[in-house]
């Protein structure tokens, strides 16, 4: 399995240092959307980085997030032998590629240097009637992850009840509140379902997506259509000075909940939305 | 685009003289910190001579970088802003005890370090957001690190020396702050689209 845990050094390495096409597409859509002023001469910068950092094969961004793995494993293949590959491939990329050493102990303060610690990386697994294994890593910086937000609907101080247009209220309320610390324009992964700890990865995982990708119900592309509209309304701009483009792109997915319950996770994602793919075998 | 160039230290008059909305180059030597050195620093107060690098006038930057540990030194790999905002409860007295003036970051930050940075004569800086590989092209050397083993690589303060570092102004020693007016300017498209219900 020696190979596989090169491969995974190899996606760190593809997914710290460039952007996929589609995020980045959309960045150079924002730049030539917004007038002369800081926020374009900012955008230009942020393109400049991009290309830049895929050229010398460095970090987009100094802060390459909790290692974040969704693993969609064979039936045959031990979840416990790709774990610990993982775990090995991360402290050889910590090294290599370089990424930043994240992982804090929060009994004794202490970063343990090497991006593993307890349950660092973060790992799902999904177990699949496939004869591959399907490896998806996102690099997501915590300026963003910090400005994502749970909501329990109804939510009377937004003006929230248990329906989609309580979910769009959801959304625009958390976009609002990031402002512009995050690093805008953002993409937004959004959950709905019956429980906390169950919509916040729905929503995370929905950042795994495309963010032109179309499909599903159509009640819910017509929500995401209309929030893009309306959250770029706002103004915040790229990476908050104001301006055109605060949102790039969102993807909504949903769960069967309890009676009793509705929950809203939104998921904010930096403007490098960093992802990428392994499939194995 | 007009551009105003600085070099640290900064005195009471440079700063005095930045207005929110210029766009500035900054060179000379800056020093990193952000969550851990923001804390301690509140928190035990050191005397200047504890502290290895000199703070009075200098700029600050809310950095956490990828220095990697070379035979002849530290070399930067990646090297932009966090968020600004989690220092906010520290930053006031940061400014005012070690006479601090310039917060490079991003994000902005709130009310009480727009308040110490007009009493004190202080300015933010806020420089391109995730721009880590274009940011660490302009920063010359790493010349040391202070706590780097007991706040890990990220979390240390670092003296760096910049050259040509691009930031705009956007809270300036006047109490202006262009991070107050977008949040404004929102707020009431905000209220409109919730429809009465915030």
């Amino acid at each position: 399995m020696l190979k596989l845990k090169d491969g995974i050094v190899e996606l760190y390495r593809k997914v710290a240092t460039s952007l996929p096409s589609d995020v980045e597409n959309e960045l150079k859509k924002a730049y030539a959307a917004e007038e002369e002023g800081i926020a374009k001469e900012a955008m230009g910068v942020v393109l400049e980085n991009i290309s830049l950092a895929r050229k010398t094969s460095r970090p987009i961004c100094q802060d390459t997030g909790v290692p974040t793995f969704f693993i969609r494993v064979p039936r045959q293949l031990s979840q416990e032998e790709v774990r610990s590959i993982i775990t090995a491939a991360t402290r050889e990329a910590t090294e290599k590629v370089p990424l930043r050493p994240n992982a804090v102990d929060i009994l004794t303060d202490r970063n343990s240097g090497d991006n593993t610690g307890r349950n660092i990386p973060v790992i799902y697994f999904e177990e699949t009637g496939e004869h591959v294994l399907t490896i998806d890593l996102m690099l997501k910086g915590s300026g963003c992850e910090n400005a994502g937000q749970t909501y329990k609907l109804p939510a009377e101080e937004i003006g929230a009840q248990r329906d989609l247009d309580g979910v769009r209220k959801c959304v625009i309320d958390a976009v609002f509140k990031a402002q512009g610390r995050g690093c805008p324009p953002y993409t937004l992964g959004v959950g709905i379902g019956a429980t906390k700890d169950q919509v916040s990865v729905l929503a995370k995982r929905q950042l795994l997506k495309r963010i032109d990708e179309r499909t599903g119900d159509e009640r819910i592309i017509a929500l995401q259509a209309r929030l893009l509209d309306e959250l770029n309304r706002l103004g915040i701009g790229p990476l908050g000075f104001g301006g055109k483009t605060t949102v790039i792109g969102l993807n909504i997915d949903y769960n069967h909940r309890h009676p009793a319950s509705y929950f809203v996770d939104v998921s904010v994602c930096c403007w490098a939305n960093r992802r990428g793919r392994l499939v194995w075998g | 685009m007009d551009i105003k160039t600085l070099t640290t230290p900064l005195s009471e008059e440079a700063v005095a003289s930045l207005n929110v909305g210029d766009f500035v180059l900054l060179s000379g030597m800056i020093v990193t910190g952000r969550d851990r050195v923001h804390k301690y620093l509140f928190s035990e107060l050191p005397l200047p001579d504890e502290i290895p690098f000199e703070l009075e006038g200098a700029v600050l930057y809310h950095c956490g970088p990828i220095v990697r540990r070379e035979d002849a030194g530290y070399r930067l790999i990646a090297g932009g802003p966090t968020t600004s905002q989690r220092v906010e409860m520290y930053e006031w007295r940061i400014i005012k005890e070690y006479g601090l003036r310039g917060i490079i970051g991003k994000g902005g930050m709130g009310e009480k370090t727009l308040q110490a940075m007009k009493e004190a004569g202080c300015v933010y800086l806020h420089t391109i957001s995730g721009a880590a590989v274009y940011l660490a092209d302009r920063i010359k050397r790493v010349v040391d690190g202070w706590k780097v083993e007991e706040f890990g690589a990220p979390e240390a303060m670092w003296l760096m020396e910049v050259e040509d570092f691009p930031a705009i102004v956007t809270m300036d020693a006047s109490g202006n702050s262009l991070h107050k007016g977008v949040a404004e300017k929102s707020m009431g498209v905000y209220k409109e689209l919730l429809g009465g219900g915030a």
